[in-house]
């Protein structure tokens, strides 16, 4: 659950997921010293999403640092830095491109707290941002959480809103190991109500984001918006579902599901990601060990078409799940 | 000034002004929406391609990058299909499905642009391995830019094309940008063929404005690589005449320095080559203006009268994935 002090005298205002951004790593930048930022284009540009603006100009060239087109060695140094007592935040500009990073985060920072008997930590941040949509084509727009999801050491945060954006990044520079934190390319401008106050959200503390009775939808990152619409027009239709973002992949709010299971028996997942070798599969997989006997229909998945996203805008959005397949999807399980 | 033909020299002009045309036009498209996603235009670049794609054979390769119209217009790729492709159309040269960045014209040994900075650097090292396995004296050009130098694939690629003496042409466009960033604060030495002498690999630095500077060069590092004395880096020092892609307004690059270059435009360098060295007139010129404007025209119209590619047929295509 999400662990914001309760104020009276909190503000709400209305902000940009960038904005919500930019603010958590101004806040942590200002409240820890060793807090510093690599990347291409984020000091002097702001970074492409602009979720870095402002912060050369506050903080200086010695902890908002341009990089060369270097990934492999500045997340590296990253991980060196933050062994000895910093805690840097990397921005790798497009999740399709950490693969060019990972051994690092895979072989190095995933593993060096094992390896070390547990005497080293590595508090590092791997911002980065996956998804299509943009017509960016298949270099640029891929939905890769699970290759992360899969390497112990590691853990894997995945905010759909403005205000768990902020919470969960605030949370990720402060944690004692390294987080990859994997925003969403058609996020960056959606606005949503974020306090005034300094407020962190509790990594593995998944968020109901629509309570219901009759049927689980679990979805993160771009998802959850689709899903939330998808379950609003189905409410008008009768059908009352509660709609899960984890926030977190790993860890992973288990029992927010299951008790949710448990209530609806009925739970379809939603990733925007490929279906073989997923998340989406995963958390089937424990639902059904842990819950099988509330199920009153077979957990349905649906994900991202097994190919590399085209560039035409037509056939990327085939691509994905639609609203209307979620909704589709619910009165195929409920028989309705 | 060497002695060309009239011929030769035309045939330079043309391909630089189709370049110039498609980026010109295609931004137009973009800016109506009709294009999408990224687009990287070639302009102020046009004479590092077209010279260098000058001394290349039928049967040699290119190896491009995500700014990659000029080389795959150089190779001698086909208007229409280009246009078609940045529309997203089937009757482009992926199909709709790769779009800006990823052309590939592998009938004219285009391997392909490349999202991935420095992806195709290790690419283009193995296909002249190809080369030289099957025994046969066919020239690779790599195209890259500065900011691909800072990648580790750079250094690798280089040392392992040099312990193998491999026939492959290192052409580094050095734009002085990388975005945003300026090739002088990413490196020490902006001059950044120096670094081929660390590897052994024979290095030299061209005025990537001058499209006959770019052939003569290119002709002799062909040559080398042909003899089995491979591998060469040429650095082409050029500047971009716009932003990084069509959505940067590029404010970062000082106003002087692209006023410099704007005046050694590389189409205006080869213009005076016709007028001074072959005796065009300005009227031989705007003929032949005219006629690449005619078949840009007809290469847009060709692409918006081009089908969607269809969603069920791409369905059931990649139903066996
Ligand atoms: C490995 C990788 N890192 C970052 C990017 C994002 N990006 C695209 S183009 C570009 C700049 C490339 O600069 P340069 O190599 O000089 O090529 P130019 O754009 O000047 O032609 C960057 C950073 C990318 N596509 N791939
Ligand atoms: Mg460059």
């Amino acid at each position: 659950m999400s662990t914001e002090t309760v104020n009276t005298d909190i503000k709400m205002r209305e902000l940009m997921v960038r904005e919500a951004l930019n603010e958590a790593l101004c806040e942590e930048l200002a409240r820890d010293e060793r807090v510093f930022i690599m990347g291409e284009g984020i000091a002097q540009r702001g970074g492409s999403y602009k979720v870095t603006v402002g912060l050369l100009d506050k903080f200086g060239p010695k902890r908002i640092i341009d990089t060369p087109i270097s990934e492999a060695s500045f997340t590296g140094m990253c991980v060196g830095a933050a062994i000895t007592g910093m805690r840097p935040v990397v921005e790798i500009l497009f999740i399709d491109f950490t693969s060019l990073i990972i051994d690092q985060i895979v072989n190095q920072a995933a593993k060096y707290r094992f390896m070390s008997g547990g005497k080293g930590r590595v508090p590092m941040v791997l911002r980065t941002q996956g998804g299509s949509g943009n017509g960016l084509a298949a270099q640029h727009s891929q939905s890769l959480e699970a290759w992360y999801y899969h390497t112990p050491g590691l853990k894997v945060v995945m905010p759909s809103t403005s205000y768990d954006a902020k919470g969960l990044l605030k949370s990720a520079i402060r944690d004692e190991d390294p987080v990859v934190f994997i925003e969403h390319k058609l996020l960056y401008m959606d606005k949503g109500p974020v306090p005034d106050t300094d407020y962190t959200i509790e990594l593995g503390a998944g968020d109901i984001k629509r309570p219901g009775n009759d049927i689980t939808l679990v979805a993160w990152s771009g998802m959850v918006k689709r899903t939330l619409a998808a379950a609003e027009e189905l409410s008008a239709q009768g059908i009352d579902a509660e709609v899960i973002d984890p926030r977190s992949l790993v860890p992973l709010d288990k029992e927010m599901i299951l008790s949710s299971v448990r209530k609806t028996e009925h739970l379809i997942i939603i990733q925007e990601a490929i279906r073989r070798g997923g998340v989406a599969s995963d958390i089937a997989s424990i639902v059904q060990e842990e819950a099988f006997d509330y199920l009153d229909a077979p957990i349905k998945i649906l994900a991202g078409k097994n190919t590399p996203i085209p560039f035409n805008v037509n056939l990327e959005k085939a691509c994905v799940p639609r609203q209307e397949d979620i909704m589709r999807a619910v009165k195929e399980i409920l028989n309705t | 000034m060497k002695a060309y033909s009239r011929e030769f020299l035309e045939q330079l002009y043309r391909t630089l002004y189709t370049i110039r045309v498609f980026e010109t036009e295609c931004i137009k498209l973009y800016r109506q929406g009709l294009i999408i996603g990224y687009f990287h235009p070639y302009l102020g670049e046009e004479a590092v391609a077209t010279g260098a794609c000058a001394a290349l054979r039928e049967d040699d390769y290119i190896v491009s990058t995500h700014r990659g119209h000029g080389h795959c217009i150089a190779r001698g790729g086909q208007l229409n299909k280009m246009v078609a492709e940045v529309l997203g159309r089937e009757t482009g040269y992926c199909k709709g499905r790769g779009g800006s960045m990823h052309i590939a014209d592998i009938a004219t040994g285009n391997i392909g642009a490349n999202g991935i900075v420095g992806g195709g650097l290790p690419i283009g090292v193995g296909v002249a391995m190809g080369v030289h396995v099957r025994g046969s004296d066919q020239v690779t050009i790599i195209f890259f830019s500065d900011g691909a130098c800072n990648n580790g694939v750079f250094a690798e690629s280089l040392n392992l094309a040099a312990i193998w003496n491999l026939p492959v042409v290192f052409m580094l466009e050095n734009n002085q940008y990388a975005v945003s960033s300026p090739v002088e604060e990413m490196s020490r030495v902006p001059d950044l063929y120096k670094r081929g002498e660390g590897y052994g690999v024979e290095a030299h630095q061209v005025d990537g404005n001058d499209v006959l500077a770019v052939y003569e060069k290119t002709c002799e590092a062909v040559d080398t690589c042909r003899l089995g004395k491979g591998p060469v880096l040429l650095e082409a020092k050029t500047y971009r005449h716009s932003g990084h892609h069509v959505n940067d307004p590029g404010t970062y690059m000082p106003k002087e320095r692209l006023e410099y270059y704007r005046a050694r435009d590389p189409i205006k360098i080869a213009r005076n080559n016709l007028i001074e060295h072959a005796r065009c007139t300005d009227q031989d010129i705007e003929a032949i203006e005219q006629h690449i404007n005619q078949q840009m025209e007809k290469a847009i119209e060709f692409g918006k009268n081009s089908a969607q590619p269809s969603v069920e047929a791409f369905l059931e295509e990649i139903e066996t994935n």
